[in-house]
């Protein structure tokens, strides 16, 4: 996911709110019983299998000689809000705190089994630079337990639990919590360099008269904020932009993209109203009331998606402010422990955590296309193919981007004139892919997302009775990630 | 060698920005015979719905170009469009990646005998784009890639225009470079779209306009992203996308939801209300008259004609206008200054092939001696083409200066914002600088760049042996130094080769590439490809001293000396060598050159050559680098330069040193005319000399060397075309009526002197 999305609202922000009231009005309707209507109107995307006819499979286990197992115990995310909604006062670290807390509340783990915290974020509040450190202090860790903060991007919290795999898996740590914060209610504005090297020089001005010179050289365009980056650094291209461009480049037309949107909301939408997000905790919010749903979920007609101008690149573009995921306040965490480890504390695993790649590319054109790429490698590295993964969870960072790694991985062409394979990968089939809504329509805390997938999977797992689950995601930088979920025996 | 920074509009030249078809005129018309009897070739169309897309894909050519056949089938296919009445809007694209019409087809007009001709193939383009004007069914143009000349002229005939922002997007009018006017319509269309001042700047200038700026100006109105990889190949899908927009927008403008005029803003109501006055208009007329006149010396009639159709068009009518427009397109078509620029296009063209194959290995890793303006400078046009360049100096003072010197010119092109910051980084990852050998045992080849004294060449060149592997060229960078004399002390000479460029590096075109008969046509195939790679104009030459640029320059500037010492003040000079056509004075040259340069190689070339070499007393230029004098690097030298002053005084003390050395001017030869002959003449003797000793290998090269190195004057298109315009015979005459005064510096050479007797002999066919 991306920091540019930052400019998705603070660019749209009148045509977005006035869409988001617009759209929030028919998810009172269709609460209202009129869920079968919306679902007619996307059946061109298959309905998730009722998982009983899963059950008849059964695989090998991906245990590898001489190679722990490490497995993921448990894992909780506090509900995904809009930026600038309920949470909007807190700070990231509470935020992070409210995760950690969750998390020890559903394991009722002892808060000095921990040997270590680890924690993504991707926009840093200044005074929480390792916020993983404030959260797990705040959290009641123990002051003993070390923690540190990572960051990538849209997959820092799975680089949080990758690393947390390797801690384990080297043998140094037993027990450890990963997870992954973002605050978008505030982010960092500063002054202009000119003015911070005003402000900076005159703490080292000795004199009045130096000060007052120093005062004096203020200039009223040294005055103007510089916002957070809202493009990707190396190209200066905002990532809304690079979707849109990434979409026309597989064809993918403005009907596909807001038809995968509808479909993600609509299943968002049954999954939060069947009980299945069972992940997300209950949150106090100081001086607030309990929060405890998502608040993005907002299925619409595909009428009133069609009536949405183009965000991005105007006036042909393809990317909406409704077919992309939008700026969302959050915090996750899982509990990862070695296999013995965790038996011994009396618990039952939910699952393995097996193979996994981190992949790049380019970051202008290729930006968003990481799950093409990681796919077929980590699947190499399992051993198995897309055939035997029974549950997909991929990141939505925008309905375009999706649409066209689907497209990127059904071809041949791509697949060897860019990634210098024989054949292609293949598209998830769809009736296995996101079934319980994604980024698009639960939300997209940067830095939270991943946790979120991976626990998205485990629960998918134990309630659809698959094997094996695939967690693939994109993120700025033309990075990907990709990591092959087992489910734990029952 | 020479230091001269501006080349006027020509050096802006480039066949990237300016392609136009070089196919011989011969096998496009017996291709022609055959397209008649065959389908159309160039333009089909497919009606998508309500939309009629046209293509254009001229099969025989790397780009588009309205040719006689493309104009016909245009024609056929327009009234077909037109006549159907299914059809309610058209989007005009190319099929071709990379361009959209690069301009008029130069042989067709090249082919014409008569000013008339030309006139009235002036006016067949008029009429077509008139009938576009006035389609009653919008047309879109759909711009990927060049959009130069008659193509811009036909895209802004269109109601519409939809652009890319690849790089290879440009839009464009640079006939004014080949010494021609826009001759379809662009001089009368463009005042109206984008107002009388920003008009002459695009066609005076005939710059090119990338695509975000076109849409500022209005020259566009829509803009479509370049696309990555998806499921076709980037550029084949972005054309697609072009269209599938532009199709749009066509369905948009058939059904009105498209406004066609835009609401002006306040300041352009503001500019129409203030040009309504004939009398605000007349000032401007007067003042870019005035400044074209102060920038060409009024030695390039094309801007001259081009304002007069403005004017027309303006001031008495569209009828006027375009008839002026057509008339003077005829004109300038037959005019020795355009057929001067048009052969410069055409020599760049040639000199920007490798004439020697492909070599064995492409030179991966480089290695530059000596981080001095001319190593840095080559060191910054190799690593932005992505060639791993290693800088070694001595010093780690010498080290800092040029490495910032790359950091420099690659940072104000991010100022420009021709590259971004990222990239600038990206390209300076390629570049190492140290103070040892280390890394030259990996390098392909190595440009020393070091100071021009044999003793250190030598030294240098048995360093560099012993590191480098047994594949790598050793390039030496020197103005005057013969290259068998540096390869002299070399263990192989096969691999030695010299490459001389010119200061400031990044700026000027030109690369001189020096073989000697011992080195190796793969060793000259990999200089050349090298100096292409670094976006050079090459002429390859043979070995000798001051090879064949400097060895021109030198007795200009010999004369130069003398004309100083008969008491020409420098201003004068220099007014009358730019009167003459050169963008750099004689003395301003000599200062950008370095005094101290000019001496030593005055020194070592009068020794080579002998009195022929002669005129100017050395002892002048040494008592000048004794003082200090050095030029502009020094801070004085013929003029006092200061920093930040743009105004530059004459440098007294240097005056005074000259009075030391004063001679008794000879009036029967030293009229301002005689003095600029005495100058030229001298030049153009020695470049003749060049070819007719096998220095040279053609005369393309020798002007394309002299325009491009020395500033020879463009206009006249070097010194080679300039003896078949002028006339040798001519030239002789004069060349003799100095000789009598100074001697064997005026005797004209064998190869002058037959083509004196003989008219029929002409250097250029």
């Amino acid at each position: 996911m991306s920091l540019s999305l930052i400019r998705t609202v603070l660019l749209t922000a009148f045509s977005f709110c006035s869409a988001a009231r617009s759209l929030s009005t028919s998810v009172h309707l269709q609460a209202q019983g009129n869920v079968s209507g919306v679902m007619l109107t996307c059946e061109k995307w298959k309905m998730p299998i009722p998982f009983s006819q899963y059950n008849s499979k059964s695989k090998k286990t991906l245990a590898k000689p001489g190679v722990k197992n490490i497995v993921l115990v448990d894992g909780v995310r506090t509900p995904f809000l809009q930026s600038g909604t309920t949470y909007a006062d807190l700070m990231p670290h509470d935020l992070a705190r409210a995760a950690l807390q969750g998390l020890l509340n559903r394991t009722g783990l002892p808060k000095d089994a921990v040997d270590y915290i680890v924690y993504g974020t991707v926009i840093q509040e200044v005074k929480t630079s390792n916020v993983a450190r404030e959260a797990a202090l705040g959290a009641g860790f123990s002051d003993k337990t070390p923690a540190h903060t990572v960051t990538m991007a849209c997959i820092s919290s799975n680089q949080a639990m990758t690393t947390a795999v390797g801690l384990i898996a080297a043998g140094q740590c037993d027990a450890v919590v990963a997870g992954g914060v973002e605050f978008m209610s505030d982010v960092p504005i500063r002054h202009s360099r000119k003015m911070r090297k005003t402000m900076l020089s005159l703490n080292k001005a000795k004199t009045l008269g130096a000060r007052l010179s120093l005062l004096g050289s203020i200039r009223l365009a040294h005055l103007s904020p510089e916002l957070p980056a809202v493009a990707e650094f190396s190209t200066a291209e905002t990532m809304g932009h690079s979707a849109d461009r990434l979409a026309a480049a597989f064809g993918v037309s403005r009907l596909e993209q807001d038809e995968f949107a509808l479909r993600s909301h609509t299943l968002a939408k049954k999954a939060q109203d069947g009980g299945m997000l069972s992940d997300v905790i209950s949150f106090k919010v100081p001086g607030r009331d309990i929060v405890s749903k998502d608040n993005g979920i907002r299925p619409a007609t595909m009428e009133q998606l069609a009536k949405l101008k183009p965000a991005f690149i105007k006036p042909h573009g393809t990317v909406t402010a409704a077919n992309s995921s939008f700026l969302t306040d959050g915090a996750s965490a899982v509990l990862i422990m070695s296999e013995e480890k965790a038996l011994a504390m009396g618990y039952k695993p939910k699952a393995y955590l097996r193979d996994f790649v981190y992949v790049s590319q380019d970051p202008k054109d290729q930006l968003l296309l990481g799950p093409t790429y990681a796919t077929p490698k980590v699947l190499e590295k399992s051993g198995l193919t897309l055939n035997d993964i029974d549950v997909f969870e991929f990141h939505e960072a925008f309905a375009g981007q999706i649409m066209a790694n689907l497209k990127a991985m059904e071809s041949d062409w791509f697949a060897q004139t860019y990634m210098g394979r024989k054949t292609k990968v293949g598209a998830p089939p769809m009736e296995k892919f996101n079934t319980w809504g994604g980024s698009l329509s639960l939300g997209h805390p940067f830095a939270a997302t991943g946790c979120r997938l991976v626990t998205t999977v485990a629960h998918r797992l134990q309630k659809e009775g698959g094997q094996y689950g695939l967690v693939a995601a994109c993120a700025a930088g033309g990075q990907g990630h990709a990591m092959v979920i087992e489910a734990y025996p029952q | 060698m020479a230091g001269v920074r501006a080349l006027g509009s020509l050096s802006r030249l480039t066949t990237r920005r300016y392609n136009l078809t070089m196919f011989p005129g011969v096998t496009r018309r017996t291709f022609r015979v055959a397209a008649c009897m065959m389908a159309r070739t160039h333009v089909n169309y497919e009606i998508k719905g309500d939309v009629a897309v046209i293509r254009m894909n001229d099969p025989s050519a790397r780009v588009n170009t309205l040719s006689v056949q493309m104009q016909r089938e245009m024609t056929e296919v327009m009234d077909e469009v037109w006549g159907n009445s299914a059809v309610q809007s058209v989007v005009l694209i190319s099929s071709k990646p990379g361009s959209f019409i690069a301009g008029a087809d130069l042989n067709m007009i090249q082919a014409c005998t008569t000013a008339e001709e030309v006139t009235l193939l002036s006016q067949e383009g008029q009429k077509m784009f008139e009938k576009i004007e006035k389609s009653p069914k919008p047309i879109v143009a759909a711009i990927n890639g060049s959009c130069l000349g008659g193509g811009f002229e036909f895209a802004i005939a269109c109601q519409y225009r939809i652009a890319t922002k690849s790089k290879k997007t440009v839009l464009g009018c640079p006939e004014v470079m080949l010494g021609l006017l826009p001759g379809a319509g662009g001089t009368q269309r463009l005042p109206k779209m984008l107002g009388l001042p920003s008009a002459f700047d695009v066609v005076l200038t005939g710059r090119s306009i990338r695509p975000d700026k076109a849409k500022k100006m209005g020259l566009v109105h829509q803009l479509v992203d370049t696309l990555g990889p998806g499921l076709k190949s980037p550029e084949e899908r972005t054309i697609e996308y072009l269209e599938e927009v532009a199709v749009e927008a066509a369905r948009g403008l058939a059904k009105k939801q498209i406004p066609l005029t835009k609401e002006k803003g306040l300041m352009q109501k503001i500019q129409d209300y203030v040009m309504s006055y004939p009398f605000v208009r007349q000032q401007i007329y007067n003042t870019v008259q005035k400044k074209v006149m102060k920038q060409t010396k009024g030695l390039y009639p094309a801007p001259l004609k081009i304002i007069e159709c403005v004017k027309a068009g303006l001031e008495q009518g569209p009828t006027a206008g375009y008839l002026a427009e057509s008339q003077n397109f005829g004109k300038l078509a037959m005019t020795p200054e355009s057929k001067a620029l048009i052969g410069l296009y055409h020599g760049q063209v040639t000199c920007k092939k490798n004439r020697f194959g492909t070599p064995e290995k492409e030179v991966k890793a480089l290695a530059v001696l000596g981080a001095g303006l001319m190593g840095a400078g080559i060191a910054q046009v190799s690593v932005d083409k992505g060639i791993h360049t290693i800088l070694k100096d001595t010093t780690l003072e010498g080290l800092s200066r040029g490495e910032q010197q790359v950091y420099k010119g690659l940072n104000d092109k991010t100022k420009k914002k021709s590259i971004t910051t990222f990239e600038r980084d990206s390209f300076l990852s390629n570049l190492t600088g140290q103070l040892d050998y280390n890394g030259f045992n990996k390098a392909d080849m190595v440009i020393e760049a070091v100071f021009e004294d044999l003793s250190i060449k030598h030294k240098v060149l048995k360093e560099v042996e012993a590191v480098i592997p047994p594949h790598c060229i050793f390039a030496t960078n020197t103005s005057a130094l013969p290259i068998k004399d540096i390869a002299a002390v070399s263990k192989r000479p096969e691999k030695v080769i010299g490459m001389h460029y010119f200061s400031p590096v990044d700026k000027m075109q030109l690369l001189e590439i020096i073989t000697t008969d011992k080195t190796s046509k793969d060793t000259t195939a990999s200089a050349v490809a090298v100096g292409l790679k670094q976006g050079k104009v090459i002429i390859v030459v043979g070995d000798g001293p001051g090879f064949y640029t400097t060895r021109c320059l030198a007795p200009m500037l010999a004369e130069a000396v003398r004309v100083l010492q008969e008491g020409v003040d420098p201003k004068k000079l220099d007014s009358l060598t730019t009167g003459f056509g050169f963008p750099v004075g004689a003395a301003t040259l000599a200062d950008e050159v370095g005094i101290d340069v000019a001496a030593h190689v005055a020194e070592d070339l009068g020794k080579a050559f002998g009195s022929r070499f002669g005129g100017g007393n050395i002892e002048f230029l040494k008592s000048m680098v004794d003082k200090g004098f050095k030029g502009r690097k020094s801070g004085k030298g013929c003029y006092i330069y200061q920093p930040g002053l743009k105004r530059r005084d004459v440098n007294t003390e240097a005056l005074e040193i000259l009075e030391s050395y004063k001679l008794t001017p000879n009036a029967a030869i030293s009229s301002d005319s005689d003095i600029q002959y005495r100058l030229v003449s001298r030049f153009v003797n020695e470049a003749v000399l060049c070819l007719q000793e096998g220095i040279l290998a053609n005369p393309v090269e020798g002007d394309i060397g002299a325009v491009f190195g020395l500033g020879f004057p463009p206009c006249l298109g070097g010194p080679f075309r300039f003896v078949d315009s002028f006339g040798a015979d001519k030239l002789v005459e004069k060349m003799r009526k100095f000789e009598e005064v100074f001697g064997n510096q005026f005797t004209p050479c064998q190869l002058l002197l037959d083509h004196a007797k003989d008219p029929s002999k002409k250097f250029h066919k």
